[in-house]
C-alpha cells in the first residue's frame, strides 16, 4: 500500500497489489458538515479502516497533525502508532504515555540537555530511565526496541530491561552513563531475540570484555554489534563464534582490543558486512597476514561503512583499497591522518558521501576531499589537539573553501578551525546553498575575523541567507547582536541553534526568539543574555522543546517571573557553589505535560508557577 | 618565533605590535584570564571538570584529572569548551600522553645558547640522519657523525633527548622506532658538556 496524497484531511492512496483502487478518505470539513448536517460520525469509515491508513504513516511529525484533525483520528492514531519519540524525558510522563499509546514496540528516549557532553550538567542531574522501565514492563511487555540519549542508566536497568522483555530485540546506547560492562552482560545473557547492540560514546565502567562472552552458544540473531567505544579485551574466540553463527549480521564495530590479524578472521567469517568498525590497526602483520587481509578485504563485497582504524598509518591503508569504491561513509576521526595520506586513501572513494576526519589532515587533506569526493554530504572536521595552543596545526578556512568548490552537495558541516574569515564563509555558502546544518566552531572564544579583526557577523548573514533550508545552526567566533539580527530576519526554518560566547545585548536573543518561527532547541552559554530576553520569549517556549541558558545575566527573579507567567513549562535552575545567591547560573526550560519534575537533586531547583 | 596575535576587544596595542611572521599564520592566543571578553560577563569560569563517580571507557584510567593533566598551569581553560564529548576528548588525551600514535608527534627543541625553542614532528623524518639534518639547517650548526663508542666526536654539538622516564640519552643509541616513542623533548648540548658525552 502506498500513501500518494497527503492534504489537510485528506489522504488518497494507491492500491499498488490490486489493480488500481483509489481511497479517498475525508475528515471531518465544513462542506461535508453541510451535505451531511444529521451525520453523527465525524468519518464514515470504519475506525479499522482509519487506523490501517494510519499505521502507514511513519513521520512522528505526520503522526502528531494527523492526530489533532479530530477525536476520531486521534483515536485511530494512538492505536496505530508503535514507536514513539520522547525528544525530552521530562516533558511527559511514562503513565501519560501509556495511557495515549496503547500498543508501543519502539521507544527513543532522551534525556539530559545536549551541554551535559560538555560536563555542563550537574552529574546527578536525572533523566533516569528506570522509571519509565517499570511502567513499560507493565504496558508494553512486548516492547522491542529502545534507544536511549542521555539518559541514566544503571546496570539494574539494564538486567531489569533484559528480563522483563521477552521479545527484546534493540538496544541503543548514545552518550548515556550510569552503566558498566556487567549491564551489557545482563542483557547478551537474557536477550534471546536481541538484533541490535549498540553503545556509543558512553560514561561507562568498563570492567571487563566478558560480557560479550554471555551470549548463548545458540544465540545466533544479532545484525548489529557496536562496542567500538568500550577499551577492555573481549574474548576474541567468543567474537569470532558469535560473528559466525549470527549469519544476518550487517554492522560489526569493534573495539582496539582486536587486532588487526583477529580482523581478518572476522571478515572471513562476516563478508556480508555493510558496515565495518575495525579494531587496532597498528601495523604488526607478516607480509603473509597482510596478503590475507588484503583478501579478506576484497570479498567484503557490501561494505559502504568504515569506522574505527586507530592507529592506522599510510603503510597499511592500502588494504583497504578494495572496499573503497564502494564506501558512502568513512569515519577516519580516530585516525591521525596527515595530508597525503589523506589524499591517497580518498582518491580511491569517489562514491563517499559522509566523511568524519581528525584536523591532522589540514587544508591541504581538505582540498584532497574536494578534489576526489564531489558526491560528498557531510563533512566533519574534529580537532585532534584542541587545548594545545603552542602548536600550530589543524584547518584554517582554506580547508573548508577547498570542499565547498569541490563538494557542490556538501549540506552537513562539522568544522573546528583556528581561525576564519567572513569571506571564506560568503564563498562557502556561495557555492554550497543547500546546507541543512552549519556548524562551525572557532575554538577560541570571541575570535574576530583574523584578516580585518571584524566580528563574524557577516560570515553567519550570509549562511543565514543563502541557505534557506538551514535547519541547525552553531555559530562562534566574535558576534554582535547584528549575527541575531540576520538570524531572526532570515533563518526561517531554523530549529536548532548553539551560541557561546557572542551577541552584545538582549536584543540579540529576542531577535532570535522573534524571527525563528520553527525553533525548538535553543541552547546558550557566556552570553550578555539577561532578563529582558528571557522573558521575552514567554510566549514562544510553549511551542519549542527546550531552552538553555548558563552563564549569562539571568537573575532567579527572572525565572520566577518566567516561571509564575507560564504554569505549563518547567523552569529549572542549577545553582553554583559559591555563586550569588541573586544569580540563576544555568536555567534550563521546557514544555511539560508532567509538571514539575519530583526527582531533581538538590542543586536543581524547579521554580513552579504555584 | 611568532607572536600570537592575542584577542583584545578594547585596546588595539596587538594591532599595531611588531611580530614576526606573515599575516594570518599566527596561532590565535586563548584568552589568558577569564575566557568573556565582554566587561559584562561574570564570574571566571570552573577549572575543574565534574568527576565522574564511574570511570570513563577509555584508554587512560587516570582521565578523570581532565583538562588538568597537560594544560599549561597558567592558562584556564573553559568548562566544556571546545565542544568536544568526554569520549573524544578523553581518547586525545590518552594518545598525547601516550605519545605512540600514527602521526603528529611535536617535540620541543631546545639549542644551549640560543634565545628560543622549535618545535618538530619527529613523525616527518624515518631515520636519524634526516632528523640530524634538519637540525643542522634549523640552527645553523653542525652536529656531526654518530658513533657508537664516541658519539658525536669531532663537534661542539651533541644531541640528546629526555626519554619517557625522564632521563637525557644521546641521540642515536636506540633503534629510530624506540627513540620515536620515548622521546618527549630534545636539547643540542653545546661546548664541554657536550664533549664529555663523548667519551
Amino acid at each position: 500500500m502506498k500513501i500518494i496524497c497527503f492534504h489537510e484531511k485528506s489522504f488518497t492512496i494507491l492500491n499498488t497489489e490490486t489493480e488500481f483502487r483509489v481511497f479517498t478518505l475525508m475528515g471531518p470539513n465544513p462542506k461535508m458538515k453541510r451535505e451531511f448536517p444529521d451525520s453523527t460520525r465525524s468519518s464514515p469509515f470504519p475506525d479499522e479502516v482509519l487506523e490501517r491508513v494510519l499505521s502507514l504513516l511513519q513521520s512522528p511529525k505526520d503522526r502528531s497533525a494527523v492526530s489533532l484533525v479530530c477525536k476520531d483520528w486521534y483515536n485511530a492514531e494512538s492505536w496505530s502508532r508503535t514507536h514513539v519519540f520522547i525528544g525530552n524525558c521530562y516533558s511527559v510522563s511514562p503513565e501519560i504515555v501509556a495511557r495515549r499509546f496503547p500498543i508501543i514496540k519502539s521507544v527513543t528516549l532522551k534525556g539530559k540537555p545536549r551541554f551535559s557532553d560538555f560536563n555542563l550538567v550537574p552529574e546527578n542531574w536525572g533523566a533516569d530511565v528506570h522509571p519509565w522501565l517499570v511502567v513499560f514492563a507493565t504496558k508494553y511487555p512486548f516492547l522491542e526496541e529502545l534507544r536511549l540519549k542521555r539518559m541514566v542508566v544503571s546496570d539494574e536497568s539494564l538486567e531489569f530491561l533484559a528480563v522483563n522483555f521477552p521479545n527484546f530485540k534493540v538496544l541503543s546506547l548514545f552518550s548515556c552513563d550510569g552503566f558498566s560492562t556487567d549491564g551489557l552482560a545482563a542483557i547478551a545473557t537474557h536477550c534471546k531475540s536481541l538484533t541490535q547492540l549498540d553503545i556509543q560514546e558512553n560514561g561507562i565502567e568498563d570492567k571487563s570484555g566478558g560480557w560479550l562472552s554471555c551470549f548463548p552458544e545458540n544465540f545466533t540473531s544479532l545484525e548489529v554489534l557496536n562496542f567500538a567505544n568500550l577499551n577492555t579485551d573481549v574474548n576474541f574466540d567468543a567474537l569470532e563464534k558469535l560473528v559466525s553463527r549470527c549469519k544476518s549480521l550487517k554492522v560489526l564495530k569493534v573495539n582496539k582490543s582486536v587486532s588487526l590479524e583477529n580482523l581478518q578472521r572476522l571478515l572471513v567469517c562476516a563478508p556480508r558486512l555493510t558496515e565495518l568498525g575495525t579494531g587496532s590497526f597498528m601495523p604488526e602483520l607478516t607480509g603473509r597476514q597482510y596478503a590475507e587481509l588484503e583478501t579478506a578485504f576484497n570479498q567484503c563485497k557490501n561494505l559502504n561503512t568504515l569506522s574505527g582504524l586507530w592507529e592506522a598509518t599510510a603503510l597499511y591503508l592500502p588494504v583497504l583499497y578494495p572496499i573503497c569504491s564502494s564506501l558512502t561513509f568513512l569515519n577516519l576521526s580516530y585516525t591521525f591522518l596527515q595530508s597525503l595520506e589523506l589524499a591517497s586513501l580518498l582518491r580511491q572513494c569517489p562514491r563517499l558521501r559522509r566523511l568524519w576526519v581528525l584536523d591532522t589532515v589540514g587544508d591541504k587533506g581538505l582540498e584532497a576531499v574536494g578534489s576526489n569526493c564531489p558526491l560528498l554530504e557531510e563533512l566533519r572536521v574534529f580537532p585532534a589537539d584542541p587545548f594545545d595552543e603552542e602548536i600550530i596545526h589543524g584547518v584554517t578556512e582554506a580547508g573548508l573553501v577547498a570542499v565547498s568548490y569541490g563538494c557542490r552537495r556538501l549540506h552537513y558541516v562539522l568544522y573546528f578551525c583556528r581561525q576564519m574569515t567572513n569571506a571564506a564563509v560568503a564563498t562557502i555558502v556561495q557555492n554550497c546553498p543547500d546546507f541543512t546544518h552549519f556548524r562551525l566552531c572557532i575554538m577560541n572564544p570571541g575570535q574576530p575575523d583574523y584578516l580585518t579583526n571584524e566580528p563574524m557577523d557577516e560570515a553567519f548573514g550570509a549562511v543565514v541567507r543563502t541557505c534557506t533550508k538551514l535547519q541547525r545552526l552553531s555559530v562562534s567566533g566574535l558576534l554582535t547582536d547584528l549575527t541575531f539580527k540576520y538570524i531572526g530576519q532570515y533563518a526561517k526554518n531554523l530549529e536548532t541553534l548553539s551560541v557561546a560566547f557572542a551577541g552584545s545585548s538582549d536584543r540579540g536573543m529576542q531577535c532570535v526568539l522573534e524571527g525563528c518561527t520553527k525553533l525548538r532547541k535553543l541552547e546558550i552559554r557566556d552570553c550578555p543574555f539577561g532578563n529582558v530576553a528571557l522573558l521575552s520569549g514567554l510566549e514562544k517556549y510553549e511551542s519549542m522543546r527546550s531552552l538553555w541558558m548558563s552563564a549569562c545575566n539571568v537573575t532567579m527573579n527572572g525565572c520566577r517571573l518566567l516561571a509564575r507567567e507560564m504554569p505549563r513549562l518547567n523552569v529549572e535552575v542549577m545553582k553554583e557553589d559559591g555563586s550569588d545567591d541573586s544569580q540563576a547560573d544555568k536555567v534550563y526550560v521546557y514544555r511539560s505535560v508532567a509538571g514539575p519534575r519530583r526527582d531533581a537533586p538538590p542543586c536543581v531547583l524547579t521554580l513552579s508557577g504555584l | 618565533m611568532e607572536r600570537s596575535m592575542a584577542f583584545e576587544s578594547d585596546l588595539n596595542l596587538k594591532a599595531t605590535e611588531l611580530r614576526l611572521g606573515l599575516p594570518g599564520s599566527d596561532e590565535p592566543e586563548k584568552p589568558s584570564t577569564t575566557p568573556s571578553v565582554r566587561s559584562n560577563k561574570r564570574a571566571s569560569p570552573e577549572i575543574s571538570e565534574e568527576s565522574r563517580s564511574k570511570g570513563s571507557s577509555c584508554v587512560s584510567s587516570k582521565v578523570e584529572s581532565g583538562e588538568r593533566d597537560s594544560a599549561p598551569p597558567a592558562k584556564e581553560q573553559v568548562v566544556g569548551w571546545p565542544p568536544i564529548r568526554s569520549y573524544r576528548k578523553n581518547c586525545l588525551r590518552a594518545k598525547k600522553n601516550d605519545q605512540v600514535d600514527g602521526a603528529g608527534m611535536y617535540v620541543k627543541v631546545s639549542v644551549d645558547g640560543a634565545p628560543y625553542l622549535r618545535k618538530i614532528d619527529l613523525k616527518v623524518y624515518k631515520s636519524y640522519p634526516e632528523l640530524l639534518e634538519t637540525l643542522e639547517n634549523m640552527f645553523k650548526l653542525t652536529i656531526g657523525e654518530y658513533s657508537e663508542k664516541e658519539g658525536y666526536n669531532g663537534s661542539d654539538f651533541a644531541p640528546t633527548y629526555e626519554d619517557k622516564d625522564g632521563d637525557w640519552m644521546l641521540v642515536g643509541d636506540v633503534p629510530w622506532d624506540m627513540f620515536i616513542s620515548s622521546c618527549k623533548r630534545l636539547r643540542i648540548m653545546k661546548g664541554s658538556e657536550a664533549r664529555g658525552l663523548s667519551c
